[in-house]
């Protein structure tokens, strides 16, 4: 399946007209183009998840409490796109600083909501999951399709090979 | 994100990703997507709801193994109680000068 489902009785954000207008707003030089595919690669997962090594990887803007990378000092700031925040950090340590997110519906006080780290650990504990990569991944929006493609996916990839993840997950914000 | 799925499942390892975006993910198309037609920021469900996050990441632990179609998008059950649309923070201060130099 790959075209919107025609459930009306579910109907959800057209964000792509929306995310347009929102860029413009913040200063954005031109509309996003997004990308548009007509088929997608695959690779299958080689072994059961029992034995597997997962990572989460998010555009949410994730930080951690009292870590220099993500105040605002340009001496201190994570630099480059990509960064990494530890497995083992609580999730009581996390937060998001993006603020492209309905405001008014929902908050991003619970980051187990986007980011569940809670949760692979307790997928972890029961069994269900090999083990969590040593580090998960931040990544800022590029809003470019070649900086995304040629500069920061190729980082994802080469910090998953070196962390041994058999299976990603990737979550948008 | 769908564009980091699909060059790093081109490489070798597969991915699922978790959108609240539908028809950003239909036209970028990633290799694995779960959909929760849910605000942005609720990807694997509200705030608090414990049972939900964990089902969800089941969800998509089982797309990872079951999923044999390049493309396909699985629809999570999830109904949002109430409802959502697109209403991010307004522009920053840094924003609004850098339009106005325009």
């Amino acid at each position: 399946m790959t075209e919107p489902a025609p459930d009306a009785a579910r109907p959800y954000v057209r964000y792509i007209d929306k995310t347009r207008a929102y860029y413009l707003s913040q200063g954005y030089e031109k509309p996003y183009a997004w990308a548009n595919n007509a088929s997608a690669p695959f690779t299958p997962l080689s072994k059961p998840l029992s034995a597997s090594t997962v990572t989460l990887i998010s555009t949410s803007e994730i930080a951690i409490k009292g870590d220099p990378r993500f105040d605002d000092d340009p001496e201190t700031r994570a630099k480059g796109n990509v960064y990494d925040v530890p497995s083992a950090t609580p999730a009581a340590m996390l937060y998001s600083r993006t603020q492209s997110y309905d405001r008014y519906a929902t908050t991003l006080d619970d980051p187990n909501a986007y980011f569940p780290l809670d949760r692979l650990h307790e997928a972890v504990a029961r069994g269900r999951l090999g083990k969590i990569a040593g580090n998960c991944l931040g990544v800022y929006n590029a809003y470019s399709q070649r900086k995304t493609v040629e500069r920061d996916a190729p980082e994802v990839l080469g910090q998953c090979r070196a962390m041994g993840v058999d299976v990603a997950i990737l979550v948008p914000v | 994100m769908g564009l980091v799925c699909r060059v790093v499942e081109e490489a070798g390892v597969p991915t699922v990703c978790v959108s609240t975006g539908r028809d950003i993910t239909a036209l970028v198309r990633p290799p694995r997507s779960y959909f929760v037609n849910a605000p942005m920021g609720n990807n694997f469900g509200a705030a608090g709801d414990v049972a939900t996050q964990s089902r969800i990441l089941r969800a998509v632990l089982a797309l990872a193994v079951e999923a044999r179609d390049p493309g396909l998008i699985l629809d999570d059950v999830l109904q949002w109680p109430a409802p959502f649309a697109f209403n991010p923070a307004p522009a920053t201060p840094e924003a609004i000068a850098k339009q106005l130099r325009k």
